[in-house]
């Protein structure tokens, strides 16, 4: 299988914990016309990290990394849920069952189904795992 | 009135300035014969102990700087021989390497005796019991006064820092009537002592503090004194010339500087020349007596005038007043010294984050409380958050070890802390004494 087009390039932003700071990468990707399909903050005291899937990763890098932050480049992927009681706990028990674990994770609900963004430290075993059980895995070409 | 050496502490101005000639010329010519490294500072200032003829000719002899010390790491300028030495201090550096001090016997009673006519100045002596609440061990200050008190015949109680609830039981139990620490852990004593409904005032017999190691202000005291019910005397000192080691009178106006064991001259520190008494600028003295480290014009960096009127109490040394800033960087912390260069030099060593940086310092309660920011690098960003506090943690640990005092880091993002033409203001003090 190629797992390759199910894995997902996340941004990550490096941003001080203060009024403003996600109003200004928010207002530069505004800016080149990127749209942000899904984002997470992680805090910790004094600084947090902005993920977000954006339709133009490559852009979006490079106009956040000329304003001066701290950007990089995390594959993730996408799991599609039923949005429905249950639905997050079948994929969590996969993966928890193959002892895969996951790093972090954001969910949104999209138009058609709820989708989980997954960061693990097993890429390609997830994928096969989620994958044999059935649940639908989101391509890259889905976001970008 | 009590004195120690009422010989020295009542000698008449001429008499001591007398005493202080002789001291010097010895010292000078000592020096001279026996340490390479004085011997050509003194070549270089061309200067000889034969032109050493008055004591105002101390004036032609070269100034000494912490640079000094921390240049001829460890030992190299000590006039005494290892075998000699009862003990050694060590305080940290501005950059990374430490500076250490050495002392003699004799190095020991001078200091020691200094703070027994300082202690017996403002009415302590036998019967008294003595909280020593600096912090023991490399630093000086718990265990110059712990000897200081104890020379005078005192009960010394060495609490040290910390456990401060027990500090306070102890102060109650054992009678406390004296103690000696920083301005701001007597403070931070009060407010836990409060909490465990404990009034100082009046369920205790503490009635005097023997304050220093970091500045404070006459309000301060007024603060104190009616809070606690107690004297506040300040104690200036620092580890190059022993300790601490110099206190105020019961006039509570001006360390005396005792005239047997230091000189002590007042400069210009742009121009190097000396000042008049009662004109402020930088502190610079001369150890008159010490052995295995002697230090000669001694440019202390902090900033203060002279009083050389006779002090009401009777006692004939010229007095310091109150130490009103310094001519270089430097901030004192809940009593240790800390330099931005030694900020500036450990966060070179940490490739994870770049070379600029900010220190504020704020007094959260009595607490003094230092944070550094700092920017996190492009090559160190990681998405997980765990790495960063794993970062953050490393500079913390390190600032800690380079600075012996407790420092906070925030990591920030790059480019984001100010930039400097010229001289960099790279502190920010909000604290208000």
């Amino acid at each position: 299988m190629d797992t390759n087009k199910y894995v997902i390039k996340q941004i990550s932003i490096f941003s001080e914990n203060r009024p403003g700071r996600l109003a200004a990468v928010a207002h530069a990707l505004g800016e080149e016309k990127i749209n942000i399909l899904a984002f997470s903050i992680a805090e910790a005291n004094g600084f947090g990290v902005i993920r977000a899937l954006v339709d133009h990763p490559d852009k979006a890098y490079k106009k956040l990394s000329s304003m001066g932050y701290n950007v990089a480049f995390t594959d993730v992927i996408a799991v599609q849920m039923k949005d429905q009681p249950g639905g997050l706990y079948e994929i969590a028990k996969v993966l928890g069952d193959a002892g895969i674990n996951i790093e972090y994770s954001y969910a949104y609900s999209g138009k058609k189904a709820a989708v989980l963004i997954l960061r693990v430290d097993q890429v390609e075993d997830a994928i096969g795992k989620i994958h044999a059980s059935g649940a639908t895995l989101l391509e890259h070409t889905v976001f970008h | 009135m009590q004195f120690w050496d009422p010989r020295i502490e009542e000698m008449p101005q001429a008499d001591l300035k007398k005493m202080q000639y002789k001291l010097l010329k010895s010292l000078v010519c000592r020096l001279y014969s026996f340490s390479p490294f004085y011997h050509d500072r003194m070549k270089e200032q061309k200067v000889h102990p034969d032109d050493i003829r008055e004591l105002a000719d101390v004036k032609k002899l070269p100034f000494m700087f912490k640079k000094d010390l921390r240049d001829n790491y460890p030992n190299r300028i000590f006039t005494a021989s290892q075998e000699e030495l009862v003990r050694y201090h060590v305080s940290s550096g501005t950059t990374g390497k430490p500076t250490v001090v050495g002392y003699t016997q004799k190095d020991i009673d001078m200091w020691s005796t200094s703070i027994a006519r300082g202690l017996t100045a403002i009415g302590l002596g036998r019967g008294d019991v003595i909280q020593v609440s600096y912090g023991y061990g490399l630093f000086t200050g718990g265990l110059g006064l712990h000897y200081g008190a104890e020379r005078i015949g005192a009960t010394v109680l060495p609490t040290s820092v910390g456990n401060t609830e027990r500090q306070v039981e102890l102060m109650q139990d054992l009678e406390v009537t004296a103690i000696a620490c920083t301005p701001s852990y007597l403070l931070h004593i009060g407010e836990v002592a409060e909490k465990m409904g404990v009034d100082i005032k009046k369920d205790t017999h503490l009635r005097a503090g023997i304050l220093g190691a970091e500045p404070w202000t006459e309000n301060m005291r007024k603060r104190m004194e009616n809070w606690l019910g107690i004297k506040a005397y300040d104690i200036y000192g620092t580890s190059e010339l022993s300790g601490p080691m110099f206190t105020e009178c019961a006039e509570q106006n001006g360390f005396h500087i005792w005239s047997d064991i230091a000189l002590v001259e007042v400069i210009d520190p742009k121009t190097g020349e000396s000042l008049e008494p009662g004109e402020k600028g930088e502190l610079t003295l001369t150890m008159l007596q010490k052995e295995a480290l002697p230090m000669i014009r001694y440019r202390i960096g902090d900033i203060a005038s002279v009083d050389e009127d006779v002090c009401p109490c009777g006692r004939t040394s010229p007095r310091i007043n109150r130490i009103q800033g310094r001519v270089d960087d430097m901030l004192i912390i809940r009593g240790i010294n800390v330099f931005p260069s030694q900020v500036e030099y450990t966060l070179m060593t940490i490739p994870e984050v770049g070379q600029h940086f900010q220190i504020v310092v704020e007094r959260k309660g009595a607490l003094d409380d230092m944070l550094v920011r700092v920017e996190l690098t492009k090559e160190a960003f990681s998405d997980k958050i765990n790495d960063l506090m794993l970062i953050r943690q490393n500079v913390e640990h390190r600032l800690r070890n380079a600075l012996n005092v407790a420092v906070d880091v925030e990591l920030v993002e790059p480019g984001s802390l100010p930039r400097f033409e010229g001289k960099s203001k790279k502190v920010i003090d909000k604290r208000v004494l």
